[in-house]
């Protein structure tokens, strides 16, 4: 397929004797947003880790816009244009908001150790130019303000945002989001939507989230994936994945309904 | 560079003058007797020493335990240039071949070393240190345990003073920069610095061999000032001197590295007339320090002049603006 994005084929990995994903596949195409869902402990960060390649599948292959990524190292499928949050959220803590979102646009920039130690123009452009960029993207999720602050110092929500920030200052193709509202309020949750939506508008990022909020789940992503014990158990609309009988028995156990 | 950004710079500079003057027209003047100059040369050696120590322990975020054994493999290659090449320039030369040798021998434990973490890593720079000193204690051709000697004792007080003003300035401006960035992501979470787009790896190897390569520079200062080397004065407890000065001038700041190593340094020699009660007052001192300052001196801060001066400038103002402006360039 042309507009495919991101493609993984018969994933599987084990973890010693334990299979965490077994021949999972699915596909993501450019500007989607795709729902990655499913109870506790079913691997849908495992995913997220095997994309990224913080670690190596054992078998099975992920490629992006056809190019193979599996097996790479993890800031070279970045810089091809993966970036993602987590789900506890990973900021540089002690840092300013400003360093963390600039910190992520280090492979975009050009000069070298000796142009930095010795302060040539060749510096000077580049970091003028790279925290405008920063700027603007802080600007972007309301952290302007913050720029200077400690980025520990940011309440929650903030911090959630922040961490979208540094993933899009790349320009990536395809967003990982690995639970963005896990400890959000009804309101914030709602705010984050409309953020998530907005992000693949303006950047015409592809968007891969997990998610345990199912009304944020069924009211913006276009396309789910279920998984259960390692497996993809249904794939679809929002509306059918709702009516799917496997997936309710797995979020709701085998005799109920 | 914006207004403020170029007016501290000036302020920095005057300040750098000052010292410079402060220091150098006095040993110009032989005002110094060889006490008093060896211990600013020591006190000098010892600042290159803390200051690119606290790239790895403080801005990469390793606890490295080893530095001693860079210090004694610059010391002893930067002699040995010295004792076999009677070329003009040789002491340049000599402390480079030094700082080349220790960032060579950096690199080649850095390969196996900076793939573990934490205690791992603490105890394979431990074991290197001591290898290092073991080794130089067991070949003849480098005087063994019986030492180095007729090393010519040619290090200056402005030879070891621009070493330091050249090591601390680079610290400055590579902490500044996008790579300085870098390293700072890896001490603060090494999964969302690789998940950023930094080649860890890389960067790990660059702090840790840039570190090498000043301890190399800092062993071949020493190894000319004092005429004779003794691998036994690379030991374990060097090692751990120099990381009481990083934790205790604050693990990532480099003017508080600086300053410890300066304190550190002189106060034995200031305490000297305690006789042998000086160290139970300096262990003390340390005790304190670590109980009252936990972060140490500055914490992960820089001191800045230019800071200072619009601290005072408001206090005397009456303009009493709490605003926290720290971490910012200075």
């Amino acid at each position: 397929m042309a507009d495919t994005l991101l493609e993984i084929k018969d994933l599987c990995v084990q973890f010693g004797g334990l299979s965490a994903l077994e021949r999972v596949s699915f596909a993501v195409s450019p500007g989607e947003i795709v729902g990655l869902i499913g109870p506790n402990g079913a691997g849908k960060t495992t995913v997220f880790n095997l994309i990224t390649g913080i670690y190596p599948p054992t078998s099975g292959s992920v490629t992006l816009n056809g190019r193979t990524i599996s097996g790479k190292k993890t800031h070279l499928i970045f810089q091809s244009g993966v970036a993602r949050t987590f789900q506890n959220i990973r900021l540089f803590k002690k840092l300013s908001v400003l360093d963390n979102v600039r910190i992520a646009a280090h492979s975009q920039m050009r000069y070298g150790p000796l142009t930095g130690a010795l302060r040539l123009p060749g510096y000077w452009r580049d970091e003028s130019e790279t925290t405008a960029r920063a700027m603007d993207m802080l600007g972007i999720f309301d952290l302007a303000g913050y720029a200077e602050a400690t980025a520990s110092s940011l309440p929650y929500g903030a911090q959630r945002r922040l961490e979208i920030a540094r993933a899009l200052i790349s320009r990536p193709r395809l967003l990982l989001l690995d639970e963005p509202a896990a400890g959000m309020n009804p309101t914030e949750t709602r705010a984050l939507m409309s953020t998530i939506r907005e992000v693949r508008d303006r950047f015409g990022v592809a968007i891969l989230l997990i998610e345990h909020d199912m009304r944020l789940v069924m009211g913006i992503c276009e396309r789910l994936v279920v998984l259960d014990y390692g497996q993809v158990i249904a794939a679809g609309a929002p509306d059918e994945i709702r009516r799917d009988e496997r997936v309710v028995k797995a979020y709701l156990g085998g005799s109920a309904v | 560079m914006n207004a403020a950004n170029r007016k501290s710079w000036i302020i920095n500079l005057a300040a750098l003058a000052a010292l410079t003057a402060a220091l150098l027209i006095p040993a110009r003047l032989n005002m110094f007797n060889d006490y008093i100059k060896g211990v600013i040369t020591w006190t000098l050696v010892n600042v290159i020493m803390a200051v690119s120590l606290n790239l790895v322990c403080g801005l990469l975020g390793y606890l490295a335990l080893g530095h001693a054994g860079f210090m004694a493999v610059g010391a002893y290659a930067s002699a040995m240039v010295s004792l076999n090449w009677k070329v003009p320039l040789s002491f340049p030369l000599a402390l480079l071949a030094g700082g080349l040798a220790a960032a060579a021998a950096g690199m080649v434990i850095g390969i196996p070393v900076l793939r573990l973490k934490g205690d791992y890593l603490a105890i394979i720079t431990l074991g290197f240190g001591e290898i290092v000193r073991i080794i130089l204690n067991n070949i003849p051709a480098l005087g063994g345990a019986r030492s180095l000697r007729g090393i010519p004792r040619i290090t200056t007080i402005p030879a070891a003073y621009l070493a330091v003003v050249i090591c601390v300035a680079l610290m400055f401006t590579l902490g500044r920069s996008r790579h300085g960035r870098a390293i700072l992501s890896i001490r603060e979470d090494e999964v969302a610095a690789t998940s950023s787009g930094i080649p860890v790896m890389y960067y790990k190897m660059l702090a840790f061999t840039i570190a090498a390569f000043f301890a190399g520079i800092a062993g071949g200062l020493y190894a000319h000032n004092a005429g004779t080397l003794n691998p036994n004065r690379f030991n374990f407890d060097r090692s751990i001197e120099y990381l009481v000065m990083v934790v205790l001038g604050g693990m990532g700041s480099i003017t508080g590295a600086v300053i410890a190593a300066a304190v550190l340094t002189a106060l034995p020699e200031m305490l000297r007339w305690l006789s042998d009660y000086r160290m139970l007052i300096y262990s003390l001192a340390l005790i304190l320090m670590m109980l009252f300052r936990p972060d140490g001196l500055l914490g992960t801060a820089e001191f800045s002049i230019a800071r200072m001066l619009e601290r005072v400038r408001r206090a005397r103002t009456g303009a009493r603006s709490s605003r926290a402006d720290r971490g910012n360039d200075g």
